[in-house]
């Protein structure tokens, strides 16, 4: 929970991670490219106050991680998203024991989520019916551009990930995050091209598709698909740092995503441990749109309420006391509107005009 | 052989200009070399790689039969950027230094990318993308070439009209429904259109209306305020992805920053080179 000028908010970290990306952990050399990628993101996007050391970086351990998010970083609940990348990790990228040892020992605190390969065929399916008994899923991490072989990358619209989404149906998995990434496959296609989701959050519109990084670098195809598809929600993982040096950019993303899917279907993220979330907690709280971008309405209250934890709390069951919910009419029923927001975000008064 | 590999002893960037034109560092035909490379675009950022600052090297060398030998070492953001479009931005410096009259033997090497073996050994045996990624059964990359020629001229056609409603309060989103090229007022943005529209094959004469779709068909009317908004969510990815780009290289490669000339469109106080008085890169493309 955080508390600022009189008004509390309970904090959902949709997206963290507990990795080893430590040279012994480190298959070969794309594994420390990988994580020097994400060492990358952490240098250019942190405020200098809260940039981490090389070594560090690379495995932060679960009492850090606890200190984190729960002790320093407001967050009330966090949802392990984990990557796998088992061609590049020899225990894999994210640690799937002990970060499922730390949410056992803390569930009031921690979510554990795992994930599927399609590309594992008939012995895939049986063992992801496998981990959605022993981890109690609730949801799964997909990365497309995983390497595999020598496949370097699968689709949502792939056959088999179709019967491995059939599966998720079957055993009570209703929360599918997807992070996009540089896959090389199809070739001669947008590796970062978010149109594979359409189809299949049409044909499961019983699950949840969470689309990570909010579809960045495409956020303009994320949010066209996103208005059309109730069940696709975005997650600010990776969007969120950008509050801090480039705050007009962010200011767009959220004014985007505010238009196009509206407030209730956007999930708070600090992406940990490429970010810690205090800081993204504190900065968002005080955010609001800058005066001169009259095209995007300003940021409310329970939008940030919303954003910051509620949305995510209620896609996941997790219990908001009382006084940390929306007042009844604030709150929304439940079902998730398509199609843009109208009309205070974005209409053409308020692009042209001075006033609010 | 001259390089122009970043100096390790060069003091820190806030000590130096960043005023500097980075392509007066190249001279003779190493200067006609780099500015070769101008039309080399990083697709997605609709940019040249000269001012991406994706350049990392190149150099020149005396060649058979009185030819000149060139290599050009290109660097990008990330290790894991896409290769698709890393293959596209080597290939076609490839080609267009290829095409210089002078030249004798033309080595491209992109480094420090996760498929660079794969890469420049396509490149340097010229079996193209087809034949280097063979066990992937690629087919043309033009088709991505031509989607994000689209995405361009959808960002530059919403910048034009963004900036007509900023200028006239009275002017409704719908009323854009009207707006012909003359009536866009003469600039960098208009000029970027104009070039964006031509690549696309679309009208620019003066009657020729702005706010149309890829194949240059206008909006129904009721549509327009839709539309906008649309290429709005384009412009905003186009500019977020070219000033994340830009400052992951700065941080990948440091002193890059002087490679890099000025992008105006979504700069930021943070941007190392926003107070830079160097030309933008739309002002660089209107010389050009």
């Amino acid at each position: 929970m955080y508390t600022k000028d009189g008004e509390s908010y309970f904090i959902v970290d949709a997206h963290v991670a507990l990795w080893d990306a430590r040279r012994e952990n480190q298959r070969n050399v794309h594994g420390e490219q990988f994580i020097d990628c994400f060492y990358d993101y952490h240098r250019n996007l942190s405020p200098e106050s809260e940039l981490w050391g090389h070594e560090e970086f690379l495995y932060a351990g679960g009492e850090r991680l606890m200190k984190d998010l729960f002790t320093d970083g407001y967050v009330d609940h966090a949802i392990f998203q984990p990557a796998y990348l088992g061609e590049f990790y020899k225990t894999g990228f994210g640690q799937t024991e002990e970060a499922f040892a730390l949410s056992q020992a803390h569930p009031d605190k921690l979510t554990y989520n795992h994930n599927f390969d399609p590309r594992n065929g008939e012995a895939g399916l049986d063992q992801l019916r496998a981990d959605a008994e022993r981890f109690g899923l609730q949801g799964v991490k997909l990365y497309t551009a995983e390497w595999h072989g020598d496949s370097r990358g699968w689709s949502m619209r792939d056959p088999w990930t179709y019967r491995y989404l059939e599966v998720c149906r079957e055993v009570g998995i209703k929360n599918i995050h997807i992070h996009k990434g540089p896959t090389i496959r199809p070739l001669d296609r947008d590796a970062f091209d978010v149109a594979d989701i359409d189809s299949c959050a049409s044909d499961f519109t019983d699950l949840n598709f969470i689309v990570e990084h909010v579809g960045l670098p495409r956020l303009e195809d994320f949010c066209w698909i996103a208005t059309q598809e109730p069940n696709v929600h975005g997650g600010l993982a990776v969007a969120m740092p950008f509050i801090h040096s480039r705050p007009r950019y962010f200011a767009q993303i959220i004014g985007e995503l505010l238009y196009w899917i509206g407030e209730d279907r956007i999930q708070f993220s600090s992406d940990y441990s490429i970010w810690t979330p205090r800081w993204l907690v504190e900065r968002f709280v005080d955010f609001q749109i800058p005066e001169d971008m009259t095209e995007y309405a300003p940021l409310t209250l329970a939008q940030k309420k919303k954003i910051l934890g509620l949305n995510a709390a209620s896609m996941y069951g997790i219990e908001v006391p009382e006084h940390l919910r929306l007042p009844e009419d604030l709150a929304d029923s439940g079902e998730t509107a398509t199609g843009p927001r109208e009309p205070a975000a974005g209409d053409r008064d308020s692009l042209v005009g001075a006033g609010r | 052989m001259t390089t122009f590999l970043p100096d390790p002893l060069a003091p820190p960037l806030e000590d130096r200009l960043l005023d500097v034109d980075p392509r007066t560092r190249h001279t003779g035909l190493a200067r006609e070399a780099y500015d070769a490379l101008d039309v080399v675009l990083d697709p997605e950022l609709d940019e040249p790689v000269t001012d991406l600052g994706f350049v990392r090297s190149l150099a020149v060398a005396p060649g058979s039969h009185g030819s000149t030998d060139v290599e050009v070492h290109l660097r990008l953001p990330t290790s894991f950027c896409s290769p698709s479009f890393a293959y596209l931005m080597a290939g076609d410096a490839q080609d267009v230094l290829t095409a210089l009259e002078w030249t004798g033997r033309v080595v491209v090497e992109l480094d420090e990318h996760h498929d660079s073996a794969v890469i420049n050994a396509g490149l340097a045996s010229g079996s193209g993308w087809a034949g280097t990624y063979a066990a992937e059964e690629a087919s043309s990359l033009e088709e991505l070439r031509a989607t994000f020629r689209r995405k361009a001229h959808t960002a530059a056609m919403e910048r034009c009209l963004t900036d007509l409603l900023r200028a006239d309060d009275t002017l409704t989103e719908e009323a854009l429904a009207d707006v012909v090229l003359g009536d866009l007022a003469a600039g960098e943005h208009r000029d970027a259109l104009l070039r964006r529209r031509e690549a696309l094959g679309l009208r620019t004469d003066d009657e020729a209306p702005v706010l149309v779709d890829a194949a240059g068909v206008p909006h129904p009317r009721e549509q327009v305020p839709m539309a906008l908004r649309r290429a709005r969510s384009t412009r905003v990815s186009v500019d977020g992805n070219a000033h994340f780009c830009r400052g992951l290289l700065r941080t990948r490669y440091p002193g890059s920053d002087a490679d890099q000339t000025r992008r105006a469109d979504g700069s930021e106080p943070a941007d190392t080179t926003y107070h830079a008085a160097t030309p933008t890169t739309a002002q660089k493309e209107t010389q050009r």
